[in-house]
């Protein structure tokens, strides 16, 4: 967005409460990889020039990446800046941080959709004992005592995080609910480069049916390693780790799952085969059917006839919970009138419920690949086009056109 | 899948659960329903259960008619078999929301169903019931349907619509998942 407001010569700051790409170097686990190839963190005018674009960044190229990016575009950014408050004001907006105040007739909440770990009320009644920990406080399994641990929660970083455990030797339980599964590879070629090619991500948000629902879609259990091996259920399943359903409850220290895991795992393997599905006749619509292999599917997910439906919590088999259940954002700084009912912002792809409001970076804002980095740039010159029309319609107080500062 | 002259029709009225979909997503409290059975005993295991009114979109409401179902234990049991048991009784409702499920989600997909028949099989150790083993539990040790659907589809479609409408049905989610049951005493 700074370099798209850059190139239209529209003043602003970028305010940042930590360093450049802080939540990628403070709020990740150690192990992670960006589960896009290199090549695909296309951001305006800057793209991969390293020699392994097929590959997947760790986080400490993921920082270097953005901080590069950010010096490459000369981004005005304030660090350490952390915004304690925004609300509407004469001029537009008063964005309050702990350095200093600024008014601006428009602002860009950049600040993403991951700020706070999503964990359910039942965990209030795990007995005590039981060592509890959420995604974003995970670095690595030496942190969690040995012995058994409960993952909750099977997509990206539920999947990711349960491999990783189990691997370490503690075995893993992993609770399943909702999950959306694909391959890593198909037919010769990476499913990031299918769902690019076939305009998978590029799918726009006016164009879908249920925009409530793609917005709150799982992640992909879909993980970035060298040997671009597929981390699904089934692999889980093969190294020993044990599913169970939805975590539905906790009652007298048992823990409660629900009776719908197959159920669960058939609707991910049926939406898995239509994206396959879309993949060979994009293929066949291009005469192209003689590269890479022929179209196959994948082993249904295998689950039990009977998997269990309770566990004692208190008889000591498991150790750890890791809470594997999602993020949502932290808007408690947003003095706005722009919230829904729940708590999320009222918006149209990106333009929200108030004059002058911008959002980026969110599920499905304006496209599925909105939330990827290499989504950043289609949206941020999409709104920026959208800002600047705004700022020049004089509708933003014209005594703002600048910024200003107490 | 629609032909030049054939309209798909499953009998259910989409456009009128859309609608109440996005009406109820303005007013949620019109979304609270309440739904209600009472159960009278005639003698032994028998009993007469009847279901006639619910509150729903703000006001009570009733059926067009009283509904009964007659419940009791069969020969087996010692019992005089005057009606199914509660046990079938519940197995026939998750069937029902999920046979009505099918032909909505069809409905909504635009595919022609001609004919639906689910089979509902639940399994139980009756020791649980009569107190014979503690760790024996009262209810199914599980429970399969199998369906047989004749529709305008492929087989994976079907499947789909199938798996959706577990994804949606009341029954399904009151047997898969925990519900807090309060009974007391006037």
């Amino acid at each position: 967005m700074s370099r798209c407001l850059a190139e239209r010569s529209i003043d602003h700051v970028v305010l940042e409460r930590g360093e450049v790409a802080n939540s990628w170097k403070t709020e990740r686990w150690d192990s992670l990889r960006l589960l896009t190839p290199n090549w695909q963190s296309r951001l305006p005018g800057f793209t991969y020039q390293g020699n392994d674009p097929d590959g997947f960044r760790n986080m400490a190229e993921t920082v270097a990446f953005i901080k590069q990016y950010a010096r490459a575009i000369s981004a005005p950014v304030q660090t350490r800046t952390a915004v304690t408050s925004v609300k509407q004001v004469d001029s537009g907006y008063e964005i309050t941080t702990d350095q200093r105040t600024w008014y601006a007739p428009t602002v860009v909440l950049a600040s993403g959709a991951c700020n706070v770990p999503v964990v359910p009320a039942v965990s209030k009644l795990v007995p005590p004992g039981i060592a509890m920990l959420t995604a974003m406080q995970y670095r690595n399994p030496h942190q969690l005592a040995d012995g058994g641990v409960m993952v909750v929660g099977a997509s990206a970083t539920g999947t990711q995080i349960a491999e990783e455990i189990q691997r370490s030797g503690r075995p893993v339980t992993l609770s399943v609910g909702e999950h959306v599964r694909v391959p890593r590879v198909y037919r010769g070629r990476d499913i990031a480069w299918w769902m690019d090619a076939c305009g998978v991500f590029d799918e726009r948000y006016e164009e879908v049916d249920n925009l409530d629902r793609v917005r709150n879609l799982p992640s992909f259990q879909l993980a970035g390693s060298d040997d671009r091996r597929t981390v699904d259920l089934n692999s889980l399943t093969e190294i020993g780790v044990k599913l169970v359903g939805r975590l539905a409850g906790v009652s007298e220290g048992k823990a409660q799952f629900s009776g719908s895991l197959a159920n669960l795992c058939a609707l991910a393997d049926l939406k898995m085969i239509r994206l396959l599905d879309r993949i060979d006749a994009w293929v066949s619509e291009r005469g192209m059917d003689d590269v890479g292999a022929p179209p196959h599917r994948f082993e249904p997910t295998h689950v039990d006839a009977s998997p269990p439906l309770v566990f004692d919590l208190a008889r000591g088999r498991i150790r750890t919970i890791v809470w594997a259940t999602g993020f949502c954002p932290d808007y408690s700084w947003l003095h706005v009138p722009v919230l829904d009912r729940k708590g999320r912002i009222r918006h149209d792809g990106g333009v929200s419920a108030a004059p002058g409001l911008y959002l980026l970076g969110l599920p499905f804002l304006r496209r599925r690949k909105s939330s990827l980095i290499d989504g950043a740039g289609d949206d941020a010159r999409d709104l920026s086009a959208h800002l600047a029309a705004y700022l020049a319609s004089g509708a933003a107080h014209s005594r703002a056109a600048s910024l200003a500062h107490s | 899948m629609e032909t030049a002259t054939h309209r798909v029709d499953n009998g259910v009225n989409v456009a009128a659960l859309l609608g109440a979909r996005d009406a109820l997503t303005a007013a949620p409290e019109a979304a609270r329903f309440q739904w209600r059975a009472t159960c009278q005993w005639i003698r032994g295991t028998y009993s007469r259960s009847a279901v006639e009114s619910f509150f729903g979109l703000g006001e009570e409401q009733k059926h067009r008619s009283t509904f009964t179902f007659e419940a009791d234990h069969p020969e087996v049991f010692a019992s005089e078999d005057h009606g199914a048991t509660p046990v079938e009784i519940v197995l026939a409702g998750l069937a029902s929301c999920l046979t009505a499920g099918v032909a909505s989600v069809a409905q909504m997909r635009d595919i022609q169903l001609r004919s639906v028949k689910a089979t509902v099989e639940g399994a139980m150790d009756i020791r649980g019931i009569l107190g014979a083993d503690a760790d024996v539990r009262n209810g199914f040790d599980g429970i399969k349907v199998v369906y047989e659907i004749d529709a305008d589809a492929t087989p994976e479609q079907i499947r789909a619509i199938v798996a959706q409408s577990q994804k949606r049905s009341a029954v399904y989610d009151i047997i898969t998942n925990p519900t807090n049951v309060r009974v007391e005493v006037k």
